[in-house]
């Protein structure tokens, strides 16, 4: 061992010892859990998991590579858990074998630059939307446009449709709105992440389609509520499934989600577009998680339920502040209870309650 | 002996008081040669071997789609992610277009840049315009497209485009590029920026290969009574023929590949116009746009077919730059 520099050899004991530590850590205890997926939950994701590193010493690394890429990281179980925005269908989690459930709401909002209108003067009814964005009505002036607007000032300019560019969440719920309440968008158009869009142009993310909004004259596009809030963009009210205008707002997206029937809806398969209730904005969607049903791991997918439960019972404010609407109590309530009927580990035993097995 | 010893030793037998290398050094010589020979052979290896790399993984990912839609992947203007239908045209011709007008605006404007540096520029102005078309090269692409999105659309909206359809809509044919509401966003945006981006790459390249003409040329040009002109047109460029063309080919590489500048400015629909108003696509910004979310086997296998169709086409560019180059060479033959 002469020839061997002492100083290397420190390095190298310094270095097996560190590995050692860090597979006990690991192996031990779940202090990191991985999700990837959605970008729209992110924001809340990582302000969750900040202040939730604090409390109890779990970090959560989340990275926001889209839902396509989270449900394939999940599928391929790279990641502990997947997010994305839009719900898989029952029979895409069965083959699978994943459970989803929800976790954060948002709303979609119909954003106008029309010269002269100011915020929330505009009414439209949702077959004009889609008709707008068909690009069957071509001008602000548009005698059905009128009609519903007695009193609004329109004028005689081009309409200009602005949709997402990039495969998105947002536009998942948009086009499921549209496809909802127009039998020719759902025949020509369908609903997805992205589309083929009959007319208009695409901006990139939120802020893409927002500047191309405020950018060109007559243009209407679509945004995430908490987007179209703190940029002050001027919206245009819908016509609700009861037959009301509403204005955009935390408390129309929760009327949303407290009258959708989740009671009946199997694996969380809900879609809150054009919901019932008379405050209810029609145009709203939740985030969903997934995870494996038989979690090989069972600390750590035990960490991601504990971490899940956590925001849905405390972090509700952190959530409201970032422009997103926390589950309702008997939602979460429902999906606890789905998680102690569906997943187990290996060897059969339930996962949660986590209290109960884990020593925590 | 190692050939670490054998390296110390040739430098010993390279010292001036040695009469002559000794047979050891010769020795190390030729196998410290044949390490660097090996070493660079391996390094130029790399470069083929990802080429091909590429090819071969494009090919691959791109199989299920070429599968599907045959040759009809190359005609088709449908990109319909729901009904799963896709054709390569739009974003194709998008491509093509707008890297066609970055190069009718960029080629001249900074063939006239590298003239004015290495021929009409007083001394003590060259080096600041140099260092300033450097520093343009190295600014950031997503810098170009948010300039181009917040400052350059809103003039061009505002101005420029109501000019072109107001003096040149009325023409025909060349009115029906000039056609369309004024958004400042569109083909002509995206060209002009890809305009602005590449100028100084190809400016940078001109100016050096401009200078390595050799003074004696350049002055017995001006002695025989030329004006600058005729000596950069005579001369100066015949002369450096091959390395313009090779500045003009970077410009329009980055043309071809350039992503999110163009994302910004373009418009992002999946549509053919005729007018350069409207919003296109490119190949580059579609992958951009529509990787993440690409969930169905079919859809990232399209996507991949897109990179293929860009591969192909920026083969062909290349290799139409090569026949042009020896076919000017071989008409240069006939005429001497």
């Amino acid at each position: 061992m002469r020839m061997i520099d002492p100083r290397f050899r420190r390095l190298v004991i310094a270095g097996v010892g560190m590995t050692l530590v860090g597979k006990v850590a690991l192996a031990g205890d779940a202090n990191t859990i991985s999700g990837a997926g959605a970008t729209f939950p992110y924001p809340v994701y990582s302000k969750w998991a900040d202040t939730y590193a604090k409390q109890t010493h779990v970090k959560l690394n989340y990275q926001a590579i889209g839902s396509g890429g989270g449900i394939k990281q999940i599928t391929e179980g790279t990641v502990d858990f997947g997010a994305s925005d839009a719900p898989l269908k029952p029979e895409e989690l069965d083959k699978a074998s994943l459970i989803q459930f929800p976790v954060v709401m948002g709303g979609v909002v119909p954003v106008i630059n029309v010269p002269g209108v100011k915020a929330g003067e505009v009414k439209l009814a949702p077959d004009m939307l889609a008709d707008m964005f068909m690009g069957k009505i071509k001008k602000w002036n548009d005698p059905r446009l009128t009609q519903s607007n007695p009193g609004v000032k329109l004028p005689d300019t081009a309409v200009t449709v602005v949709h997402r560019s990039d495969g998105s969440g947002t536009t998942w719920i948009f086009t499921n709105y549209l496809a909802k309440v127009s039998p020719e968008w759902s025949k020509l158009v369908g609903s997805d992440k992205s589309v083929a869009w009959p007319t208009g142009v695409g901006g990139k993310g939120n802020q893409g389609v927002a500047s191309y909004v405020q950018r060109i004259s007559g243009a209407i596009g679509y945004v995430e509520s908490a987007y179209a809030s703190q940029n002050k963009m001027s919206h245009a009210k819908l016509k609700n499934h009861d037959g009301k205008f509403v204005d955009p707002s935390d408390d129309s997206v929760q009327a949303a989600a407290n009258g959708a029937d989740w009671k009946n809806a199997r694996s969380f398969y809900m879609v809150l577009t054009d919901q019932p209730g008379a405050d209810a904005w029609p145009i709203t969607g939740a985030s969903f998680v997934l995870v494996h049903r038989q979690q090989k791991d069972a600390d750590t997918g035990r960490a991601v339920l504990r971490f899940f439960d956590w925001g849905y019972r405390n972090g509700g404010p952190a959530a409201k502040e970032l422009g997103y609407i926390p589950m309702p109590t008997a939602v979460v309530d429902q999906v606890e209870k789905a998680w102690e009927k569906d997943l187990t580990n290996s060897g059969g035993q339930k996962l949660w309650p986590a209290n109960k097995q884990a020593g925590k | 002996m190692s050939p670490l010893g054998a390296a110390k030793q040739e430098k010993e037998s390279e010292s001036p008081d040695t009469p002559g290398p000794s047979s050891a050094g010769v020795r190390s010589r030729s196998l410290g040669d044949r390490f660097f020979r090996g070493l660079t052979g391996f390094f130029a290896a790399l470069v083929l071997l990802s080429v091909l790399g590429m090819l071969v993984t494009l090919l691959a990912g791109s199989w299920p789609a070429l599968k599907t839609f045959g040759l009809r992947f190359l005609a088709s203007k449908e990109w319909n992610p729901v009904t799963e239908q896709f054709g390569a045209l739009a974003p194709l011709y998008g491509t093509v277009i707008t890297s066609v007008i970055a190069l009718l605006v960029g080629v001249p404007v900074s063939f006239g840049i590298a003239l004015v540096i290495t021929e009409l520029a007083p001394r003590w102005l060259k080096r600041p315009i140099g260092v300033a078309i450097e520093l343009l090269a190295a600014v950031p692409s997503i810098i170009y497209g948010m300039w181009g999105l917040f400052v350059f659309a809103p003039v061009f909206a505002a101005h420029l485009q109501p000019w072109l359809t107001n003096h040149l809509g009325s023409w025909p044919i060349l009115g029906l590029l000039f056609e369309g509401p004024p958004m400042g966003i569109g083909m002509l945006t995206a060209g002009l920026i890809l305009a602005i981006m590449i100028i100084p790459f190809m400016a940078a390249v001109m100016r050096d290969v401009f200078e390595t003409v050799p003074a004696t040329l350049r002055e017995s040009a001006y002695a025989l009574g030329c004006t600058t002109w005729e000596v950069v047109w005579r001369v100066v460029l015949p002369y450096t023929r091959v390395g313009v063309i090779g500045g003009v080919m970077l410009g329009l590489g980055r043309a071809l590949g350039e992503t999110m500048a163009v994302t910004f400015v373009i418009g992002n629909a999946h549509d053919v116009h005729l007018s350069l108003f409207m919003a296109g696509n490119t190949i580059s910004s579609t992958l951009a746009n529509e990787f993440t979310e690409a969930v169905t086997p079919l859809y990232t296998s399209s996507l991949l077919a897109l990179g293929l169709v860009l591969f192909v086409l920026t083969l062909i560019v290349l290799i139409a730059a090569r026949l042009m180059l020896m076919k000017m060479r071989a008409r240069e033959g006939e005429r001497t």
